[in-house]
């Protein structure tokens, strides 16, 4: 395997989440009866014509300015053209000669090791329909709901180096384009689909090797597991003296195996040509300044901030900004307890992900908002709950979320207490149990402090304030 | 009821002093259209419809005074959607197609209560110059039943020369409307590309489609000009500019008009009785005020062959949805869904369409597209530049809209080099995007009427129409209609 180099190329297809479709007025929204959001222009009547959409290409264009691109001030729509029962008009309206969006890059981390891969372009085109093969027992059905749905595909350079890179890369896009708020980051639903460009060559070649493209990919597990079962076919196939073919490939990932789709031979010429219906999309320098100022803090720029003036650890910040609902969750949390940020960070990523994971939601469903979550890390550090009375509260909220933290905090008995006389009792009780501790104490073994507190703590089944139960333990045993 | 002539204005005219009703009128056109069913001329009518909508434009005529338009009933190319009606493009693969919208010009149209009588025949996907290739049948010259009226627009020019409809709508992509208005005797204006709303017209060859006029008079297609051009939202290629109110400018008199005379279109291959025809025309110009110069359009011997590439090209790709799968004719025995599209598309498109198709993919293939499609866009943009640089020199460019009247049916069929050189004078204009229009300037010796070709610059239209209008006040050939059809 060492003697082997992986070279890899994403073909990211990002659908952007524009309300209508890109050459259409029809609605986006996902879920709807077959064809109801297919109107006279998605199922390419006669006579029918494309209206660019331009939101749109405001999305493309941040995009662009996002990964550092250059934006073609003029670009041109093409026609590619090829028959298939989901494409209406015979052709697919997309961006070949001049795309919207040329240049830019992503970085990745993989092991802490950080690598960019240079963006060749991305270009604006219009999705297919769908082929219902299993619906239907004789037929086959079609359904053009998402005929004309906005893509923005994003095609990289072959910088990509092994599968997890790839993986993290694809990962990084999805974060990016969901802080860009251009696509919705749903990858069940297919909102984020990628082809993978494979080749494998000696270590030290420059020359590239026959490369194969694996098609729709639709998660990160997937483009990892797949890359890695198609790298090792390759080299399988090399080591015993063998060729690659040109192809397209399907990775099957209950098998873990990939399987040839289509051969070079079979590929269509797809005479593409300059679209008559749509003149060239012309931006201004105005309107392109216009959206660099809608370009909300990225990523990176946020993990800097985080790390820089919040002092979270580096694994902390990348786990907050994976996603732009969770750093946003982060940050409105903070607002409750702004002198804490790694608690926060903590909560988030360790108790309240645990929560999320078992119930299969995402930050963005999780029931116990941002502020309450804050609420909770305050309550700890005024010393009103124990960090273990803050556990406990969690899963209250998590159970009756509408219930406030205070009133949760009562009702559940969660409060710490500073009752003096209450404390006493427990410390005279502890006092008494452990006569030989109390010695060693007084005779200057400061580490069985923490041993006594303990005690008291479990004496009181959490619920003293520790800091109170320290101050009189002191006291009563004259070691201020 | 009362006679009348056949020129649109004056039609409207007598509907707004209720010398007839549009009720009358329309039955009157229907009782023609029916004495006249030799010439092909419809491929569907609507009269219960048509006779409807007159009822309501009548009625609503008692309580207020209305548009110029209103109650004129004309007829639609069978290339352009209409709500309810079957729209076949004179092809079988459209055969069982009724659109559930309007088109933008007929709607505009039908805003302005203008009358739809029904839809004319033509050549399929407007493909040929002589409205032979129909799936109903060829449309014949009313001047004379042996011959063709022209194309692709061949319907729709019968229509207004038989007196079958006021007006009909057409469109020209290589001279389909100028070209069969020549033959006929009638007057057809090709407004510039972008000017009228290709929404709702069923696309030959989306570059070059443009919608226009068939009418008797430049008067005639100035009012229906003024309703259908202007920006429409729906189609991206359509200039958003305001429209050129023809009929404002119509009546100022022609004053120092300087007209170009190419050299190119009086060469070999031009019929002699025509080009002696056009030059008396232009005689009759000068007689009118203007000066005539010599100029040369260098690049025009290239346009047939650059259009022949470009509208092949366009029409492969703009053809290909009629696929059977969603709507149209399907083929019954296809056996998997790549049969399917080949039997479909196989028994559904006609000889001239399938050549086209063929031709279109072969240009756009890979390692052929350089050569032709690349090659005749250079072209195109060198055409253009011909015309600019004459523009220079002259107001107007005039000249033979078509090389000969109008042929014997079947004479062009088996040759289609020799058919598509009928576009030899037309194409060109629209492969610039120019107004243009032909106007009836007289017959050749056996009576059949030639056309003269009167290309404006860019977006002149009003000034294009207002030159034809002062010479039909000067002439009547505008007015001749074929006697014995009526």
């Amino acid at each position: 395997m060492n003697d082997w180099e992986c070279v890899i190329g994403l073909e990211v297809h990002i659908q952007l989440a524009t309300d209508s479709k890109i050459f259409s007025g029809a609605s986006t929204a996902f879920g709807a009866e077959p064809n109801a959001q297919a109107c006279l222009i998605d199922v390419a009547l006669p006579g029918v014509l494309p209206v660019c959409n331009a939101e749109a290409v405001r999305m493309a264009v941040k995009f662009g300015l996002a990964i550092g691109a250059t934006i073609n001030r003029k670009s041109i729509f093409a026609r590619k053209n090829y028959f298939y029962p989901d494409l209406p008009k015979g052709y697919q309206i997309s961006q070949y000669e001049i795309p919207v969006v040329v240049g830019g890059s992503i970085q990745t981390s993989v092991d802490g090791e950080i690598q960019t891969v240079s963006i060749t372009r991305a270009h604006l085109e219009e999705d297919a329909g769908k082929s219902l093969h299993e619906e239907f027992s004789d037929y086959t059905g079609i359904d053009l709901n998402r005929a004309g749905t906005p893509l923005l595909e994003i095609v990289s350079e072959p910088d990509i180096r092994s599968a997890a890179q790839a993986a993290d890369y694809m990962r990084k896009l999805h974060s990016l384009v969901t802080y860009l708020e251009i696509c919705d980051g749903n990858m069940q639903e297919g909102s984020l689909r990628c082809d993978a460009n494979v080749s494998i060559r000696p270590r030290g070649q420059t020359k590239l090797g026959t490369r194969t493209e694996l098609k729709n990919i639709n998660s990160f597990r997937f483009v990892e597991k797949g890359i890695i079962a198609e790298s090792k076919r390759q080299i399988e196939i090399l080591e015993n003296g063998g060729s690659i073919a040109q192809e397209t490939r399907l990775y099957d990932p209950q098998k873990n195996v990939t399987r040839p789709m289509r051969s070079k031979e079979d590929a269509q010429d797809y005479r593409y040509f300059p679209d008559p219906d749509l003149p060239p999309l012309v931006l201004s320098k105005e309107f392109i300044s216009s959206v660099q100022k809608t370009l909300p803090e990225l990523p990176h720029e946020r993990k800097q901030r985080f790390i820089g003036q919040l002092k979270l650890t580096e694994a902390d910040a990348t786990q907050l900004i994976q996603s732009r609902t969770t750093a946003d969750f982060f940050e409105a949390a903070l607002k409750q307890a702004p002198n804490n940020p790694k608690g926060i960070a903590n909560w988030i990523n360790v108790e309240l992900a645990s929560y999320l994971n078992k119930s299969n939601l995402s930050i963005g469903e999780s029931k116990v908002g941002a502020e309450t979550l804050g609420q909770i890390v305050a309550r700890i550090d005024q010393g009103i709950i124990s960090g273990r009375g803050g556990k406990e509260l969690l899963a209250a909220l998590w159970d009756n979320p509408r219930q406030s933290v205070d009133e949760t905090i009562k009702t559940q008995g969660l409060k710490q207490s500073d009752n003096i006389d209450e404390i006493s009792e427990y410390i005279d009780q502890v006092l008494q149990d452990y006569p030989e501790q109390v010695q060693q104490l007084r005779s200057g073994n400061q580490k069985l402090l923490g041993f006594f507190v303990g005690q008291i703590m479990k004496l009181s089944q959490g619920k003293a304030n520790p800091k109170t139960v320290s101050g009189i333990l002191r006291n009563k045993l004259g070691l201020m | 009821m009362r006679q009348f002539g056949p020129e649109l204005s004056q039609i409207a005219q007598s509907l707004q002093n209720r010398e007839f009703s549009s009720v009358e009128l329309c039955n009157e056109y229907f009782r023609r259209i029916s004495n006249n069913r030799e010439l092909n001329a419809f491929i569907t009518l609507d009269q219960e419809a048509a006779v409807s909508q007159a009822e309501r434009i009548d009625e609503a005529r008692t309580r207020s005074e209305l548009g110029p338009l209103a109650g004129i009933p004309i007829a639609h190319k069978d290339i352009f959607c209409t709500k309810g009606v079957r729209t076949t493009c004179a092809s079988k693969i459209l055969s069982n197609f009724v659109p559930p919208y309007d088109a933008t010009v007929v709607s505009r149209l039908n805003e302005a209560n203008v009358i739809s009588l029904g839809k004319t025949n033509m050549d399929e996907f407007a493909m040929g110059s002589s409205s032979e290739h129909s799936n109903y049948d060829p449309v014949k010259n009313p001047w004379d039943l042996s011959r063709v009226p022209g194309g692709s627009s061949g319907g729709s020019a019968v229509a207004v020369t038989a007196g079958l409809a006021a007006a009909a709508t057409g469109t020209d992509t290589g001279g389909s409307v100028r070209q069969p208005a020549a033959m006929c005797g009638i007057t057809g204006v090709k407004p510039s590309y972008g000017r009228v709303s290709r929404f709702g017209m069923i696309a030959f060859a989306s570059s070059l489609d443009q919608a226009g006029v068939l009418t008797r008079s430049a008067q005639d297609a100035a009012l229906l000009l003024d309703v259908i051009c202007g920006f429409d939202p729906k189609d991206s290629t359509s200039l958003e500019i305001p429209p050129p109110d023809c009929m404002k400018h119509l009546e100022k008199p022609l004053e120092k008009l300087t007209i170009g005379v190419p050299e190119e279109y009086f060469t070999a291959g031009l019929d002699s009785s025509v080009g002696e025809i056009v030059q008396r025309a232009l005689s009759e110009f000068e007689s009118l005020g203007a000066r005539l110069v010599n100029l040369n359009l260098p690049n025009s011997k290239a346009a047939i062959p650059c259009y022949y590439v470009i509208a092949p090209a366009e029409a492969s790709s703009n053809l290909s949805r009629f696929d059977g799968v969603r709507y149209g004719y399907r083929s019954k025995s296809g056996e998997d869904i790549a049969d399917m599209y080949r039997k479909t598309r196989g028994e559904g498109f006609g000889p001239e369409v399938h050549r086209r198709i063929l031709i279109g993919t072969y240009v756009l293939s890979h390692g052929y597209y350089d050569a032709y499609y690349l090659q005749a866009q250079k072209i195109r943009r060198l055409i253009s530049e011909d015309y600019k640089n004459a523009f220079e020199k002259c107001d107007l460019i005039m000249g033979p809209t078509t090389p000969t009247t109008a042929f014997p049916i079947g004479e062009k069929t088996s040759d289609p080099v020799l058919m598509y050189l009928n576009d030899i004078y037309t194409a060109s204009v629209n492969l610039a995007g120019l107004p243009a229009l032909s106007i009836p300037v007289g017959f050749d010796p056996v009576g059949l009427p030639v056309g003269l070709h009167v290309i404006a610059p860019y977006l002149q239209e009003a000034f294009l129409l207002r030159a034809a209008h002062q010479y039909q006040k000067a002439t009547d050939y505008h007015l001749r209609v074929p006697g014995d059809n009526l």
